[in-house]
């Protein structure tokens, strides 16, 4: 047996808590990639989000009012970016990667005196008897509040995205900014608004990590997980439902390695500890392999900078 | 320009300003202190800026402190030494393992300055010291704990990577757990990173869900603790690095804290009234480096009274945690018995003890 | 109202103007954050960036400039290439660590023999580590059209775990007592990368960086090669129909860069780290992208740029000693400067005019 003792239903249960904060960033970052924005500032507006969201739920005692903090100030952090990148036309990769530093930073300015501190707690939905079910109740009816909107917020995107004008409109900007621009669409305007989306969305999901996932404040808090939210919107070819799976994918063999050593697997550690990089790579080569670049689906104006000049 | 000296010539000029400083008292000494992490990670180096700060208190105006945070291993640990040796610091307490080669390489620079390494073996020159705590005492008492308040017989242990010091802790929990628990085994699971608050969490998880109800861990998050608080009660844990008081009584039973201000203090006094010598300190308990957290109310009162005896046998030297007769993993001989484990052994070592399932990656 | 107006080339004037432009605005800004917090904001911007320079110990640390912006000058010019050819290789952290490892390994295997020819095949064989590593997301690419930004990202992850196994286990110093670490190479002559000049802080990867630096330049300017990098990064239809071989142009671009990179590694380890450790590595790597393009991808920029970046990582670090300022605050100082270089850099290609009424 592959699994030996570890339970499918509580694996399933662990993992889709697990992937909750690399799923919001990812799909935010969606939303901006389809623009044609590249934002490598995903760690720093993540763990921007994470220490204001702390903030606030500290202050007001409110989980629900840290989350909208740390969303806020994700957008807040994702602001500049936008300004520089859309008015002042820089460099996106460079920006982008001088955003996550400067969010490093700040954070870790705005965290002194957070240490030791235990956050308001967040309590799953009460769903009475549903809970209690066998198989769907761990994995359908135990979670917080964050856990079905992030799902609800990747339902929400697809649809969007997909079906309506909105999104009609994004995807044109995204693909040939030229040609919105000369229908009317107004590309600057769509974008920053994207980044802030993917600004709110991004430190949502460093709120969910100081305030649920771990939950206190440390400083490098995020650990990374903005990064993996960068890798899960190319692995997803800029689809909102894929980027669900392979959040759940990245998330469930890092739940799955871990189980793996606490059950005594006789696999090497170190291979288990590698596995969640190696799996998502197979998974996209598998994907991606015997289809053109077109299939690909990377917005055609994806990190290029646009400016009206006639 | 008569600043282009070499480095060595300046180190020299420096020695001859400070020449007969190192045995004669001190007006006033400025000590320096290098991080590996920053100070608000909570935890190690967090430790270590509180026994700094412990050094300001106890001498005031005699003592000027400086400090620079997340320093990397190699090349910018050396810049960094450098540097505060240059500026005139007198005392350098380097706080992490990986700095061990820069030390020697500057200390080497700078007989008159004197060098503190935390948690390393090499002392190349005379004017470094080394200095670690004993934290396998206090994984003594954690096991001692553990043993007694598992219910399924399966305690966990959330490690970082697999060096000598996280083996001497994980197979001083399991001795102690197995002496009073027969029955009790051990899951260990390595996070392969000193740092992500959110791996422990999911490790601590995957212990959970693998019937674990007692979890130590090596790194220095609180988000085992939390995980364990979602079960209701059920599982405990304990405190590591910081007291992690905000989690009593319960998941939070006891705690290990690094208490690095007694021996800095010494250090610095010493430098200050002329008594300075090179050591090789490894205190624990006795010090008052590890210091074991209260223990709550959620461990029976008899179990607490045999935890804190232990304490106090370790602490007064009648107990050692590596007493004989311990086998290794595989079967062989260790320790005879009544034989106490050597130092050298404990700061090398590399094996699993008898009883542990799973290997150390190698 | 203001609004940018397209030169019809660029302005040479603010090509050279605006980084000291944008310096001097990220010395008014950050002054504000470090009066904010208590501090002198002269004494910290002149602490920044006038003492490793100029100031007292300025015989050691100039030296250390060069040991700072030698991986990162050397690291960004492979980069430099591929992004202008479109080719995202961001893994080169994880290339700067298999290069590390390989060379390390060749050195320590030979371990105590005294040959002239070891620091060579050393040299060679991080180079191949680093290629090698970056010949995978490379050859994904080509054969299975797999996104290299995530296969080079991810695979920056998986050599980290395989140098703390190198760090623990198989690299392990023999004669460490167990502790992890490979042995130093500063006790083992024939095989370190000494300084060239005691306290120049120049060794040989300072050396190579220059000479890449050179090389790139003139590849870029009057080789068929570099046009073709040009060109597919500016119109890759155009390239295709030029007759420039994507394929080629990806394996050569990433292997360039991950040889870069693994050289970087191995001078390092060879060098200043001097060992393999469970953290040898400290992001060279990632702000090697940032250098890169402060530098406008062109080598004799990035040289600047690396320096630059060196500067204020060797000055920040002062200040935040000397002045008790936290290090996360000079991570912010870095993050503006970034800022303020990468926006006046507007001036260089726009004009700013006023606008009377509708648009």
């Amino acid at each position: 047996m592959l699994f030996g003792t570890i339970d499918p239903v509580t694996l399933v249960a662990a993992l889709i808590v697990a992937s909750v904060p690399i799923l919001l960033a990812a799909t935010g970052e969606l939303v901006v990639e389809k623009a044609g924005v590249l934002n490598l500032g995903v760690e720093g507006m993540m763990i921007t989000g994470a220490i204001g969201g702390f903030i606030i739920a500290v202050a007001t005692g409110s989980p629900a009012m840290g989350f909208l903090g740390g969303a806020i100030a994700g957008a807040l952090l994702s602001l500049i970016f936008a300004f520089l990148t859309q008015f002042l036309l820089t460099n996106q990769v460079a920006t982008g990667l001088a955003l996550t530093l400067f969010g490093l930073g700040l954070s870790s300015l705005l965290g002194q005196g957070y240490n030791g501190i235990k956050p308001p707690a967040t309590h799953p939905l009460p769903f009475g008897p549903l809970a209690d079910l066998p198989v769907l109740g761990p994995i359908l009816f135990g979670h917080d509040l964050l856990v079905y909107l992030s799902v609800a917020l990747v339902a929400g995107t697809a649809w969007v995205m997909g079906r309506t004008r909105l999104g009609l409109i994004i995807r044109a900007v995204g693909e040939n900014h030229d040609a919105a621009h000369s229908l009317g669409y107004k590309v600057v305007r769509v974008r920053v608004l994207c980044i802030l989306f993917g600004g709110a969305m991004a430190g949502l999901g460093g709120a969910y990590l100081s305030l649920v996932r771990v939950p206190q404040w440390t400083d490098g808090i995020t650990a990374g997980a903005g990064w993996i939210a960068l890798a899960i919107v190319v692995f997803a070819s800029w689809r909102p439902w894929r980027v669900l799976l392979g959040a759940w994918l990245f998330g469930g063999i890092s739940v799955l390695q871990l189980n793996l050593q606490a059950a005594g697997s006789a696999i090497p550690v170190e291979y288990l500890s590698m596995s969640p990089y190696l799996v998502t790579i197979l998974v996209l080569v598998v994907m991606s392999s015997g289809r053109g670049r077109a299939a690909v689906n990377a917005p055609a104006s994806l990190g290029q900078g646009f400016h009206a000049s006639q | 320009m008569k600043r282009r000296h070499l480095l060595a010539s300046a180190a020299a000029g420096l020695a001859l300003a400070f020449a007969g400083a190192a045995q004669a008292q001190m007006d006033k000494v400025k000590a320096c202190f290098v991080y590996v992490g920053p100070i608000g990670d909570g935890g190690w180096t967090y430790q270590h800026h509180q026994g700094a700060l412990d050094v300001q208190k106890a001498f005031g105006d005699k003592v000027e402190i400086a400090w620079q945070e997340s320093v990397p291993e190699g090349a910018d640990a050396e810049r960094v030494m450098t540097q505060m040796a240059l500026s005139g610091c007198n005392i350098i307490f380097a706080t992490s393992f990986g700095y061990m080669d820069a030390v020697n390489a500057v200390a080497a620079k700078f007989p008159n300055v004197k060098f503190e390494h935390a948690t390393g073996f090499k002392r190349e020159h005379p004017n470094v010291s080394t200095y670690n705590a004993r934290f396998y005492e206090g994984r003594a008492v954690q096991g001692t704990i553990a043993g007694r308040m598992t219910k399924t017989n399966k305690i966990g242990y959330i490690a970082s990577y697999p060096i000598p010091e996280v083996i001497m802790g994980i197979n001083s929990y399991f001795l102690h757990a197995r002496k009073v628990n027969p029955d009790v085994e051990l899951s260990v699971v390595w996070a392969f990173t000193w740092f992500d608050p959110a791996k422990e969490a999911d490790a601590a998880r995957a212990l959970i869900d693998q019937g674990v109800d007692v979890i130590a861990s090596h790194t220095d998050s609180t988000a085992p603790l939390a995980e364990a608080a979602k079960t209701g009660g059920k599982v405990i844990g304990f405190g590591q690095a910081s007291d992690m008081a905000e989690y009593k009584p319960t998941p939070r039973v006891s705690s290990i804290i690094d208490n690095w201000g007694p021996y800095y203090v010494k250090r610095v006094g010493a430098l200050l009234d002329g008594t300075y010598e090179q050591a090789d300190a490894w205190e624990g308990i006795a010090g008052g480096e590890v210091l074991i957290g209260e223990i709550t109310e959620a461990v029976p009162p008899e179990v607490k009274a045999e935890a804190e005896a232990m304490r106090d046998a370790i602490a007064a030297g009648t107990y050692h945690p590596f007493t004989g007769p311990i086998n290794k993993q595989d079967g062989t001989p260790w320790l005879a018995e009544g034989e106490v484990a050597p130092d050298g052994d404990l700061l090398g070592m590399d094996f699993y003890i008898e009883g542990i399932k799973g290997e150390i990656p190698r | 109202m203001l609004r940018l107006e397209r030169r019809p080339n660029p302005s040479r004037f603010w090509l050279y103007a605006t980084p000291p432009v944008a310096v001097v605005l990220t010395m008014i800004a950050g002054g504000l954050l470090f009066a904010a917090m208590g501090k002198d904001p002269v004494a910290v911007i002149r602490t920044i960036f006038w003492e490793p320079l100029f100031g007292d110990f300025a015989f050691y640390l100039r030296g250390q400039l060069l040991v700072k912006a030698g991986p990162l000058i050397l690291i960004a010019i492979g980069l430099a290439m591929g992004f202008r050819a479109g080719i995202w290789n961001i893994g080169a952290e994880g290339q700067y660590i298999m290069g590390a490892i390989c060379g390390a390994a060749v050195g320590l295997a030979v371990y105590p023999t005294e040959s002239r020819l070891i620091f060579p095949v050393m040299v060679l064989a991080g180079a191949l580590g680093g290629w090698a590593w970056a010949m995978i997301p490379a050859i994904l690419r080509t054969r299975f059209n797999t996104n290299e930004i995530l296969v080079s990202l991810m695979l920056v992850y998986v050599a980290e775990t395989i140098l703390a196994k190198a760090a623990t286990g198989f690299l392990r110093n023999p004669d460490g007592m167990g502790f992890p670490g490979s042995r130093n190479f500063s006790s083992y002559p024939a095989a370190a990368n000494a300084e060239l000049f005691a306290g120049s802080g120049l060794h040989w990867g300072g050396v190579t960086a220059v000479f890449v630096a050179l090389a790139a330049h003139v590849l870029l300017r009057h080789h068929v090669l570099g046009y073709q990098i040009r060109l597919a990064g500016q119109a890759p239809r155009a390239a295709r129909f030029h007759g420039v071989d994507p394929t080629r142009l990806v394996i050569f671009c990433m292997g360039l860069s991950g040889a870069l990179a693994g050289l970087a590694g191995l001078f390092e380890v060879a060098g200043p780290a001097g060992q393999i450790s469970i953290d040898f590595n400290s992001g060279y790597g990632f702000t090697a992208i940032i250098v890169a393009f402060l530098g406008r991808l062109n080598p004799l920029g990035i040289v600047l740029a690396g320096l630059l970046m060196a500067l204020t990582y060797v000055g920040g670090e002062m200040a935040s000693t000397n002045m008790g300022l936290p290090a996360a605050a000079i991570q912010v100082f870095q993050g503006m400067l970034l800022f303020f270089l990468l926006g006046v850099d507007v001036l260089t290609n726009y004009r700013i005019r006023p606008v009377k009424g509708a648009r």
